[in-house]
């Protein structure tokens, strides 16, 4: 394999790994945040305690979520050294800007918040935690602003041979980003609810430390559901710009081959990419991939024979990971709406929470698919339709590139390992006692 | 001059850098030295638990600002040092993990393997960091189109190495001080006697530092220019003997305060050298990357100034409230606490 190969695998393996544990801390920050505000309203105690249970779940996740990242902005410059020249003037600046407003931010507090417990008032304290989550929030925004910019690049002139910012405003407030930022960070906390959820779960069917779970599953699901159900409305928005500025990447996320107006969709279908066709395809329904593209059942949609071969992504893998995330998305939002009705007879539905407790994996499979179809959808491009991937890659040795992803992939997975076994055990230990330390306000 | 602004920036951020992550990489690489058994080991680890995380995003920062102000050379300086950089990076991430991960479990094998993370994942980037530098301060082999044109051994030159040691030895100093500010009792003593021990080689190596900076590269040509530059090194000389003064006192943070001044004032000797060039090439003048052709647009400069002068001072603000609101002296009742990762 050459450098541009393993460099394309060390960045799957670095940013695979560094997304299982992002997605949890952007949301569970809120949700701890909101389980210490409301001890400091109420003085409820339990409150408190959940805070610290989910907040120790929290740690290990934000820790090893921070320490990857620095992986990521580094490896712009180590494997994809042509197009950080290429795009620095702009991508550099929206990683730069991240660092400082939201890296800071979080990781200060965040340290605040775990030492802080008696040398805060419960009112600062608790504000600690809020910085975090907006924190966590805000370098989610900035990361996916520059992520969105390698989808649909804006504000930009190409002057001495690289792209040059001409307008900062363009790129922070393309619609693209904003649709990306929601429906990435409403993912997240889809995921984070039904994280929460999953473990309640485990200790209801258990019967232990009821009052405690009771609150934590309800609090959990009034979160995943409200952003299940916006995220089927928000979804459809988001792939309509995907429609208009990416047809690429729409026609091999619908696997679709052939230019036509009143373009069907197929209920199930199996891509045959060679043969530049479908193997499969059953269960049509009329017009509906124009309606959802374009809001006309009329609607041309471009197929990918439209487009010069080496200007198609690969389409099964889009394809497949475009169904397995719209699928799932509806499964969350039918789990919620069940769950609303279930709140208040949960001890009695242990098939929902045995339900509930091994769907915990499906958010993360979620996320992840929904990433292959954002960054595979957008190949052969970095940036779509300015610069391709096989330019971009750093003048190294394939043996330097070997031998570093061999080290990820060992130090990523005894890390992942570990990470595992620390979450399982917190999670079965349930809430520890207060213990009593002197000068403890209750 | 918005070039030459952002190249003191980078300078700067480079140096708070290691100023403060010095000491937890300097202490985490001589735990091994300083502390005798697991509770000394956890109030080791609680000294720089409320910092560290902290402390390394000036790393980020500093490696995004490269990016955004200079984004040329943060390619080729980025892919140049492809291992070197790797190894930092694993050494971070293994020692990073550690503070959270080491008193989850217990059990001494599990604390131990976590243990050993900290001390070669804090060794290794205090040593690599100057040899890096080093190198920087020297000259890398970059040819046509900065392309890099060295090995993977090219790194391992004799000022390369002097830099490691020199990096190496400020770290621990800084580090052996921080644990005499922040304990009491034996650990403060030991602190204290490693800082004493430390001390003579540092000063040994600096001065060697300083003479061969003057044989290898062409750093004192900026000072040769304008001789007022001369305080940097200057300042950098008197904090290295105040760090003997005020430990010769037993005055704890300000030793460890010209330590930091020391660091500070080393890095912008270099840097100031270095200017306008943020990669000199060993090859050919010509193909050097300098202020003029690998920096950023102006738009770009000056958007980044604003968010830089606007967003730093506020960093600066609460991170130096945080080290007051944790400024009192870690006991061994804190380790039964509930404040602990």
């Amino acid at each position: 394999m050459d450098a541009l190969m393993l460099s394309r695998l060390q960045f799957a393996v670095a940013t695979f790994f560094h997304f299982i544990f992002v997605p949890l801390t952007l949301g569970l920050s809120i949700l701890i945040a909101i389980m210490e505000t409301v001890y400091v309203r109420t003085g409820d105690e339990d409150y408190r305690r959940m805070a610290r249970f989910w907040g120790r779940l929290f740690i290990i996740n934000f820790a090893i979520g921070v320490l990857t990242g620095i992986t990521l902005e580094f490896q712009f410059g180590t494997n994809w050294s042509r197009y950080s020249r290429y795009v620095g003037d702009i991508f550099g600046s929206l990683l730069a800007i991240e660092a400082t407003l939201a890296f800071f931010l979080e990781s200060t507090f965040l340290a605040v918040w775990i030492f802080g417990w008696n040398r805060l008032s419960p009112r600062l304290h608790n504000l600690s935690i809020w910085l975090v989550a907006l924190a966590s929030n805000l370098s989610a925004l900035w990361i996916l602003i520059a992520n969105s910019w390698m989808q649909h690049p804006v504000g930009y002139t190409i002057r001495g041979g690289r792209a040059e910012l001409s307008d900062f405003l363009a790129i922070v407030t393309q619609p693209f980003a904003i649709q990306q930022f929601f429906h990435t960070v409403s993912g997240a906390y889809i995921l984070a609810g039904f994280f929460v959820m999953g473990i309640s779960a485990y200790h209801l069917l258990r019967r232990q430390h009821i009052a405690f779970f009771t609150k934590s599953f309800r609090m959990a699901l009034i979160f995943a559901l409200i952003f299940s159900l916006a995220e089927i409305v928000q979804g459809h928005i988001h792939g309509g710009e995907v429609a208009k500025i990416q047809p690429t990447k729409l026609a091999a996320m619908e696997s679709h081959w052939e230019s036509q107006t009143g373009a069907p969709m197929w209920l199930f279908l199996i891509p045959d990419e060679k043969n530049e066709r479908n193997l499969v395809e059953w269960g049509r329904i009329p017009g509906a991939l124009s309606m959802l593209a374009y809001h006309s059942s009329q609607a041309l949609v471009k197929g990918l024979k439209d487009f010069p071969k080496d200007e198609r992504p690969p389409v099964t893998l889009t394809f497949v990971a475009f169904r397995t995330m719209v699928g799932l998305g509806f499964l969350f939002a039918l789990l919620t709406v069940v769950g609303w009705f279930k709140r208040n007879k949960l001890l009695e539905s242990p098939g929902f929470l045995k339900v509930m407790l091994y769907a915990i994996p499906l958010p993360y499979i979620a996320l992840q698919a929904g990433w292959i179809v954002t960054e595979v959808g957008r190949q052969p491009w970095i940036v779509y339709g300015l610069m391709k991937t096989t330019d971009a890659v750093s003048p190294i040795a394939a043996s330097q590139v070997g031998v570093s992803l061999g080290a990820f992939i060992l130090v990523y997975s005894l890390l992942g390992a570990a990470a595992f076994y620390l979450m399982i055990r917190y999670a079965r230990l349930g809430p520890q006692p207060l213990p009593a330390a002197a000068g403890e306000e209750v | 001059m918005l070039g030459t602004i952002w190249f003191i920036l980078w300078g700067v951020l480079w140096a708070v850098y290691f100023m403060l992550d010095g000491y937890d990489l300097g202490l985490g690489a001589l735990m091994p030295f300083l502390a005798k058994n697991d509770t000394e080991r956890r109030l080791i680890y609680r000294t720089m638990g409320p910092h560290w995380d902290g402390n390394e995003v000036w790393l980020i920062t500093a490696g995004g600002v490269t990016f955004a102000a200079f984004p040329t050379a943060y390619a080729v300086m980025f892919s140049g040092l492809y291992s070197a950089l790797m190894l930092i990076l694993f050494a971070l991430i293994l020692r990073g993990i550690s503070f959270a991960f080491r008193d989850a479990v217990d059990h001494p094998r599990w604390k131990s393997i976590w243990d050993w993370c900290l001390i070669l994942g804090s060794f290794l980037p205090a040593l690599l960091f100057g040899v890096a530098f080093a190198n920087l301060f020297q000259g890398i082999p970059i040819g046509a189109g900065g392309i890099f044109q060295g090995g993977l051994l090219t790194l391992i030159n004799p000022y390369g190495l002097a830099g490691g040691l020199l990096f190496l030895l400020l770290f621990t100093v800084h580090g052996s001080l921080w644990l005499a500010v922040k304990t009491e009792g034996d650990l403060q003593q030991r602190g204290a006697a490693m800082a004493r021990r430390l001390w003579p080689w540092l000063l040994i190596m600096a001065v060697l530092f300083l003479l061969s900076t003057q044989r290898l590269t062409f750093l004192y040509d900026n000072y040769l220019a304008q001789p007022v530059l001369f305080l940097i090194p200057a300042v950098a000389v008197a904090a290295l003997i105040m760090i003997r003064v005020f430990l010769g006192k037993a005055q704890w943070w300000k030793a460890w305060f010209a330590s930091a001044a020391t660091i500070v004032a080393t890095t912008l000797f270099g840097v100031v050298g270095l200017y306008p060039d943020l990669l000199k090439s060993s090859l050919d003048p010509a193909y050097s990357l300098n202020i003029y052709n690998a920096s950023s647009s102006p738009l770009t400069l000056k958007i980044m100034l604003v968010v830089a002068l606007t967003f730093v001072p506020l960093v600066i603000a609460y991170q130096v409230w945080v080290h007051w609101l944790f400024k009192d002296k870690v006991r061994e009742q804190d380790l039964g606490h509930e404040e602990a990762y």
